[in-house]
């Protein structure tokens, strides 16, 4: 691969997995290869739901400030918890999606600490017993630079707890104000392994993770809507040594800023180090302005948070066994098993061993809501179709039109005719794109319908094209002296008089065919 | 009016409410009467007259229109501070509280309204229900009708010594202004509210006995229902493990009644049981042929008078002599049940004394310079020492490191003694026994030699297992001591078997015939 071409390759690359180019270098170049980073992630996603956790308020981010609050959400006396069946379920369905192992018991504890937008005094979370523990998540990374690849790699999820949110304080000068909309918000944390070495690989993580519980339909993942919250714990350590003081890293915004947080963290640690300096155990903030982490005043003294089961909900039974009688009240493991629908790391190696397409059209298509649909039909309805023509066409020219404009609609039908068309010969690139323009114009003609309308199917008749090919030489003496006296190879040149002769509807395969066969080059 | 004189809390009155003799406005006005003249003993810290009379008012409206609720519709009925009261001031006998008035009622509070009873007041308490004695209120301690200066003399008694002790307390008025009798707590506020006929039933609430104690001192049926047969939604909580809605009234019958009316489950209470309440019936008479009933010996402890020894034995002589086995059964942990209750209780008064920060409701301090001060300022003046200690010493136990040693401890201790009591059960026991306090009720400057830990040691000894267990008790007088002071004894079975508890007590209560107080002001 030449240089150039490379470059393309990654920027398409790096285009396909959502990641722009970051406005400048973040973190130091300084890398030390006996240093080897830990990196391990907890990830707070809030539940899609339409009432919090134990109360009945609404959920609705818009709402204005202190409207969605029931009386316990404001931990009124006497106020008790009732847990939401919703968000059991679509904790279940999380835990299942990452082939997690789901305890048949589990229980609330309370988490205290003192602050103005936790209402209660604690937070009712998960710490003995979570709804969920050991599952795994795989994910495909990508990195950039001089060796530049493509691989697929996973974490290890050690648990998923349900807990509650806090509200949310703001701080002005002279006072403090606390919005209780956020408080009680239905979370699933999962906490994940220490098992990643970098921000890249965290970020695409993310990414992956974001695809599954959207998919699933158990949470936003609008990270710009604080649905789905990253902290990372990092830490730099010596091959064979124990792992290393490690930093907690909050307040990360995107999943670029989780890539850079973590970077420069790594990056930062390594340092300290290799000055013979230590890392301090800290909470550390992101700060997306400097694009630097630092330090937490608020949370620098160690907190005990004094852990006491919480008496008021009785442990969270859920059916797991044929033999167990389903009840109203228990939320049926087996019933929502049959929901889980194929992960994206599975539709991706699928897609690839079936349809012989790369992983990296496997990436690009499973990452678009859009395209997945229209691919998945159009290749059940004709198991025959040309699946790289059918990615290639998704991909480039059907995408291009949707990042205009997401509310068209394509059909089914008329993508499997243009990718059939283009694998027969009957229409050419520039004419696909032509009859994709008039579909998102809105034309009630099949595609069909308009390529038999507008004339628009290749000319493949070899007489007709003969006819052209010769008319084209008549017409071009200079490229046909240069061509026959080995100056200049003009078979390029005749072809592409044809095709605008033609408006581009003649047969460029023949059209060159023709032109090899009877005008063959003699020069170099 | 003469049924000013009669007292309002007998069952008889809602019959007469049937046969419309007296109509519940009537009886609401004779009930805010003897509200006042037994002001002294202070009973109320709020006395709802205007929501009485408007529901009075609505209740004698349905009665004309025979639309009736039901039995309980139009008696008034008072409720402990502690249960929120939509619109009504909910203090809890605390500063803390003490411009709370909630935005909504316990579902305990709706029942009894759904039902149409007249709510005449809220019950005064120790702070947040944490003692025994009702004296540590801001709104002041609560006096015990029993051997007070209010005049009044004993009904139906079979202890001739009654009636004459009424009138020798009325001549020793001036010391008992100084050193009058408990009434018991934390719900005295409650039993006096009961035991003075200023209402039919009032709501209590029962962590380690606060309302079978004061219902022992002040010679009235206090009820412990299994917990989660009441909803405690709006019940502001004390020990949410142990916490249940009380009932205290005159008679067993009238417990019944009111709970017939609250029990059964609530989606607003996660811990209620999800099957109906099925109304319990005192109209068959129990059998105590074939009744077990078991005497815990461990219920005896050195502390325990003389006098509540001999109650004891009378009844489980009575007891046998109408049928039943009465069998000495041991419960071999009891002595650990105290220690143990008191870390739990700790524990989760820290827990839930978190939220009262000041910023959202009830008093805040002013000390606004950071939030730490404010919560600082808010919590050292809202809550008195016995508040603050026990949340320093829940905290203490709740700490990391000490987690395992108590906290873990005091449950594997609580599951003991909840073995303790199955094994009873299997043993085909089917009631225990018991006294419900050590003695008689004692004078305040007893009571006031020990500080509120010691007390509620002493206090809640024989109670606080039924809450660690969350087993039904019921307690009701059986006879006067020789001070002319109620002796009581409780009754006590397993989970939801109310029923059999109910109708045993009824038994007891027709066969010991304890005189009823009929007030002479």
């Amino acid at each position: 691969m030449d240089f150039v071409k490379r470059i393309s390759v990654i920027s398409e690359i790096k285009k396909c997995l959502g990641f722009k180019r970051s406005r400048r270098r973040v973190y130091s170049t300084l890398k030390n290869t006996e240093w080897k980073p830990v990196v391990g992630l907890e990830i707070h996603a809030q539940i899609q739901s339409a009432s919090k956790l134990f109360s009945g308020a609404g959920t609705d981010f818009c709402s204005s400030t202190n409207k969605s609050v029931a009386l316990f959400d404001a931990a009124f006396p006497g106020t008790l918890p009732v847990l939401n069946q919703q968000c059991v379920k679509a904790g279940v369905l999380t835990a299942l999606a990452l082939s997690c192992d789901l305890n048949e018991v589990s229980s609330f504890d309370r988490k205290h600490y003192f602050y103005s937008d936790l209402p209660a005094g604690y937070q009712i979370t998960q710490q003995r017993s979570p709804l969920a523990r050991n599952g795994i998540l795989k994910f495909v990374v990508y990195k950039g630079g001089e060796n530049a690849r493509l691989y697929e790699t996973s974490s290890q999820i050690h648990q998923i707890q349900l807990e509650q949110d806090s509200g949310r304080s703001l701080h002005d000068k002279d006072r403090s104000l606390v919005d209780l909309n956020r408080a009680g918000l239905p979370l699933m944390e999962l906490v994940f392994k220490p098992d990643i070495s970098d921000g890249e690989e965290a970020a695409s993580l993310v990414k992956e993770l974001c695809l599954i519980l959207t998919r699933l339909g158990t949470c936003s993942c609008k990270m710009e809507e604080g649905a789905l919250r990253v902290d990372a714990n990092v830490s730099v350590h010596k091959e064979g040594t124990p792992l290393g003081a490690r930093t907690e890293v909050k307040n990360i915004g995107s999943i670029r800023a989780v890539a850079n947080a973590i970077d420069f963290e790594i990056a930062r640690q390594i340092k300290l180090l290799h000055n013979g300096q230590e890392v301090i155990n800290e909470t550390r903030s992101w700060d997306s302005e400097t694009l630097k982490t630092v330090p937490m005043r608020d949370k620098e003294e160690k907190q005990d948070y004094r852990f006491m089961p919480e008496p008021n909900l009785p442990p969270l039974h859920l059916r797991m066994r044929e033999s167990q009688p389903s009840h109203p009240h228990m939320v049926d493991v087996l019933a929502l098993k049959n929901k889980i629908p194929e992960s994206p790391f599975e539709m991706r190696q699928r897609y690839q061993k079936e349809y012989n397409i790369s992983l990296l059209q496997a990436v690009r298509l499973v990452n678009e809501d859009a395209l997945l649909p229209l691919f998945a039909e159009a290749m059940s309805d004709k198991k025959d179709r040309n699946a790289t023509i059918l990615t290639n066409l998704l991909l480039n020219d059907i995408l291009t039109v949707l990042n205009e404009n997401s509310e068209i609609v394509f059909m089914v039908r008329d993508v499997g005719c243009i990718t059939d068309m283009l694998d027969s010969g009957i229409i050419s690139k520039s004419i696909a794109r032509s009859i994709i323009a008039e579909l998102a114009q809105g034309s009630n003609m099949s595609a069909n319908e308009i390529v038999a309308k507008k004339g628009w199917s290749l000319i493949s008749d070899q007489e007709v094209l003969e006819d052209l090919c010769r008319c084209a030489i008549q017409e071009n003496e200079k490229i046909l002296k240069k061509h026959v006296s080995g100056k200049k190879n003009g078979i390029e040149a005749f072809a592409k008089i044809v095709w605008k002769k033609t408006d581009g509807r003649a047969n460029m395969k023949l059209v060159k065919e023709w032109f090899q066969k009877n005008l063959p080059y003699a020069g170099k | 009016m003469q049924s000013a004189r009669r007292c309002p809390g007998r069952r008889v009155v809602a019959k007469q409410l049937k046969s419309p003799t007296l109509s519940a406005t009537e009886l609401c006005d004779a009930s805010l009467r003897r509200i006042e003249k037994t002001k002294s003993l202070n009973a109320f810290i709020t006395v709802t007259s205007e929501i009485a009379q408007k529901q009075a008012k609505e209740s004698d409206e349905r009665h004309s229109k025979g639309k009736r609720k039901g039995e309980l519709d139009g008696i008034p009925i008072a409720v402990k501070d502690n249960f929120c009261t939509e619109g009504v001031l909910t203090s809890c006998g605390s500063h803390m509280l003490s411009n709370f008035v909630p935005p909504y009622s316990a579902t305990v509070v709706s029942r009894l309204h759904d039902a149409g009873t007249v709510m005449v007041g809220k019950c005064n308490l120790d702070e947040f229900a944490m003692g025994s004695g009702t004296v540590d209120s801001i709104y002041g301690p609560t006096k015990n009708i029993w051997g007070s200066d209010i005049p009044f003399e004993l009904l139906n008694s079979i202890h001739k010594k009654g009636g004459e002790s009424s009138s020798t307390l009325n001549v020793k008025q001036g010391v008992l202004e100084e050193d009058w009798h408990i009434a018991g707590g934390s719900s005295g506020g409650s039993a006096v509210a009961v035991a003075t006929g200023s209402c039919f039933a009032a709501l209590g609430s029962d962590t380690g006995g606060s309302t079978r104690n004061p219902a022992a001192y002040c010679g009235v049926v206090g009820l412990k229902p299994s917990y989660g047969l009441v909803s405690r939604h709006g019940l502001i909580p004390l020990v949410n493990s142990m916490d249940v809605p009380g009932i205290i009234a005159r008679t067993v019958e009238d417990v019944t009644l009111v709970l017939n009316a609250i029990a059964g489950p609530d989606d607003h209470d996660s811990t209620t049981i999800k099957r109906p309440h099925k109304k319990i019936s005192l109209e068959e008479t129990v059998n105590l042929r074939g009744l077990r009933i078991g005497i815990p010996k461990e219920y005896q402890n050195s502390l325990m008078s003389q006098e509540m020894i001999e109650v004891w034995k009378y009844a489980a002589s009575i007891l046998n002599e109408g049928g039943a086995t009465v069998t000495e059964v041991s419960l071999p942990h009891t002595s650990s049940s105290i220690a143990c209750y008191s870390v739990l209780n700790q524990c989760e008064v820290a827990s839930n004394m978190a939220r009262y920060d000041g910023l959202r409701f009830g008093i805040r301090g002013k000390d606004t310079s950071s939030t730490e001060q404010l919560y600082a300022e808010t919590r050292s003046t809202g809550f008195n020492d016995v508040v603050r200690s026990r949340i320093l010493s829940g905290n203490y136990f709740l700490l990391k490191r000490n987690y395992e040693k108590y906290f873990v401890k005091a449950l594997k201790v609580r599951r003991l003694i909840k073995r303790d009591f199955d094994n009873i059960w299997n043993n085909n026991i089917d009631i225990l026994l018991t006294p419900t306090t050590l003695s008689q009720a004692p004078r305040l400057s007893e009571f006031r030699q020990h500080d509120n830990q010691t007390q509620c040691v002493t206090q809640d000894y024989c109670t606080q297992p039924a809450n660690m267990a969350g087993i039904p008790a019921i307690c009701l007088p059986i006879r006067l001591s020789a001070d002319g002071l109620p002796l009581s004894l409780q009754l006590m079975a397993p989970m939801y078997e109310e029923s059999v508890m109910m109708k045993t007590a009824l038994w007891l209560q027709q066969a010991v015939n304890f005189p009823q107080i009929s007030l002479k002001i």
